[in-house]
């Protein structure tokens, strides 16, 4: 039973970190319609800052905010430079640019931070807490991630669904001429939704980071399944990048830990099929297109 | 009142409007009709800054809009609806008609949406359904809603009948028809129909080949049986 429930436990923990990346990938999908495969060395690369003012003696939170500003720093950089000059062309040459971004970003960090793994810190315990006499598989950090992860889905969900300014990202987004013909600064909200996105992929670095050894290749794994929990979640709502996070992380908590570690890619790869055979566009897509 | 003078536009080397000239009066239709490629739709587009005008102007009251950015347009009054409808199918009914009325104060919001929910009751039974779920004809309906929610004082409509049903047609050109004697809304209308669009027009103007061939009152247009064949084929 106690291995049960450290195994669900442990799932939980690690799917809100897939979640929390999700989350990114989900921003920025939903106000620019353009999936961004540069998220996690961007990510990284925040979370590098973070690490040298932590190591230059600064404190963690100042560490934590200063890693959030570059995110939308870069972010915005990033939509400006890179990718505002092929917008308006063909949608794939926007995701090349950002699969040649990945490979740009994670050169330049081997050169400017190093390729040795470095600790970086947690802001909370990383010890399982005690309940009773038994340690279970939840640590303050963890408690920490929970938390975070579903405040920036809560934020999300009211941004996109209650403010004029979700609204007007999304109407960006889907139909930028009938958006500009109702008044939307159709350039600012691209800005905008990329520095978001670089924000909330700024949190998943550190959140994921955190009380572990980083590298400028850490981020590479957690790509894979956070890009499979988007995609399991609809790649287009926010709950669903969290409930896809979570059922991942859970999932394979249990296969790695009855199973056996080394199908942990196999069962990730095996419930990608799984799900989007019987829902193609994900569990929280809208229904499709009526034709007329 | 909206007046074009000396207005021509192209795309690349291809010179689609040729010194376009015109005036729209206030609180009236006025139709612009004419053939498939004859410069109809690059004429509203050229009106709100979405294919920049080459030379000429375009004046709505005191602004020149040839200097105006796209975006400003809805502060302005004027609010168009493109061709092929322009529902945003990924966004509720209701999210798509807050979206037309961004630009107005917040308290005037609730006020505008009852308007069109009465002019549209359709709308108001479907508002939390998601656009792509709606037909053709009530696709129009919500994009001539969205348009109204900004209290336009000028709507540029491009083909509002295109692949609707006759019954529809009427339907909606009769809420126009409505909308301009009640309100003194100023209405362009671009329409291949021009049998439907003559009937709520007041002026006529037929393009050909990206020019000004008849700017003439609608009534005298439809009477007149040789202008009629010669450049609206009926």
């Amino acid at each position: 039973m106690q291995q049960f429930v450290n195994t669900l436990l442990g799932g939980i923990t690690l799917g809100m970190v897939y979640a929390a990346f999700a989350l990114a990938l989900v921003l920025i999908w939903r106000s620019t319609r353009v999936v961004n495969f540069a998220q996690a060395p961007m990510a990284m690369v925040t979370t590098f800052i973070a690490l040298e003012l932590i190591e230059h003696g600064q404190s963690y939170w100042l560490a934590f905010v200063v890693a959030l500003v570059s995110g939308a720093v870069l972010g915005a950089v990033v939509e400006r430079v890179v990718v505002r000059p092929v917008e308006g062309g063909p949608e794939l040459n926007a995701v090349i640019l950002t699969l040649g971004l990945f490979i740009v970003l994670h050169a330049a960090a081997e050169v400017v931070f190093g390729n040795r793994y470095r600790s970086f810190p947690a802001a909370f315990g990383i010890r399982g807490m005690k309940v009773g006499d038994t340690t279970i598989a939840l640590t303050g950090f963890g408690i920490f991630t929970i938390l975070a992860v579903l405040a920036v889905m809560a934020l999300l969900v009211l941004l996109f669904r209650f403010t004029d300014l979700g609204l007007k990202m999304r109407a960006a987004a889907f139909n930028q001429e009938v958006a500009r013909l109702l008044g939307v600064r159709v350039g600012r909200l691209l800005t905008l939704g990329w520095a978001l996105a670089a924000v909330v992929g700024s949190l998943s670095g550190l959140l994921i980071a955190g009380g572990s050894l980083v590298s400028p290749s850490y981020m590479d794994t957690v790509v894979v399944y956070g890009f499979v929990a988007a995609v399991l979640g609809g790649l287009d709502s926010p709950v669903g990048a969290v409930v896809g996070g979570l059922s991942l992380g859970i999932a394979l908590s249990f296969v790695s830990g009855y199973v056996g570690s080394q199908l942990v890619a196999l069962a990730a790869l095996a419930i990608l099929m799984a799900v989007l055979f019987l829902r193609p566009d994900g569990l929280f897509a809208p229904a499709r297109e009526r034709r007329v | 009142m909206l007046t074009l003078s000396g207005v021509s536009a192209s795309y690349g080397a291809v010179r689609a409007l040729h010194d376009v000239g015109f005036t729209a009066p206030e609180g009236k239709v006025t139709a612009v009709l004419g053939a498939n490629g004859a410069g109809k739709t690059t004429l509203l587009r050229t009106i709100s800054g979405l294919v920049r005008a080459d030379s000429g102007s375009v004046r709505f009251g005191d602004r020149e809009l040839t200097r105006t950015s796209t975006e400003r347009l809805p502060g302005l009054g004027l609010a168009h609806v493109p061709e092929g409808r322009g529902v945003i199918t990924e966004l509720t009914v209701e999210e798509n008609l807050r979206l037309g009325g961004l630009g107005r104060d917040n308290r005037v919001r609730p006020e505008r949406l009852d308007r069109v929910f009465s002019l549209f009751p359709m709308l108001e039974e479907r508002r939390g359904a998601t656009a792509h779920v709606l037909s053709g004809g009530e696709r129009q309906m919500l994009v001539i809603g969205r348009a109204l929610m900004a209290s336009p004082a000028l709507l540029l409509l491009d083909e509002p009948s295109l692949g609707l049903a006759p019954r529809v047609v009427a339907q909606i050109f009769d809420l126009l028809g409505g909308l301009v004697a009640d309100d003194g809304l100023t209405v362009v209308l671009v329409e291949q129909n021009a049998r439907s669009a003559l009937s709520i027009a007041h002026r006529a103007v037929v393009l050909s080949l990206g020019r000004v061939v008849v700017d003439e009152p609608a009534d005298v247009l439809a009477r007149d049986d040789q202008l009629r064949h010669a450049y609206l084929g009926f």
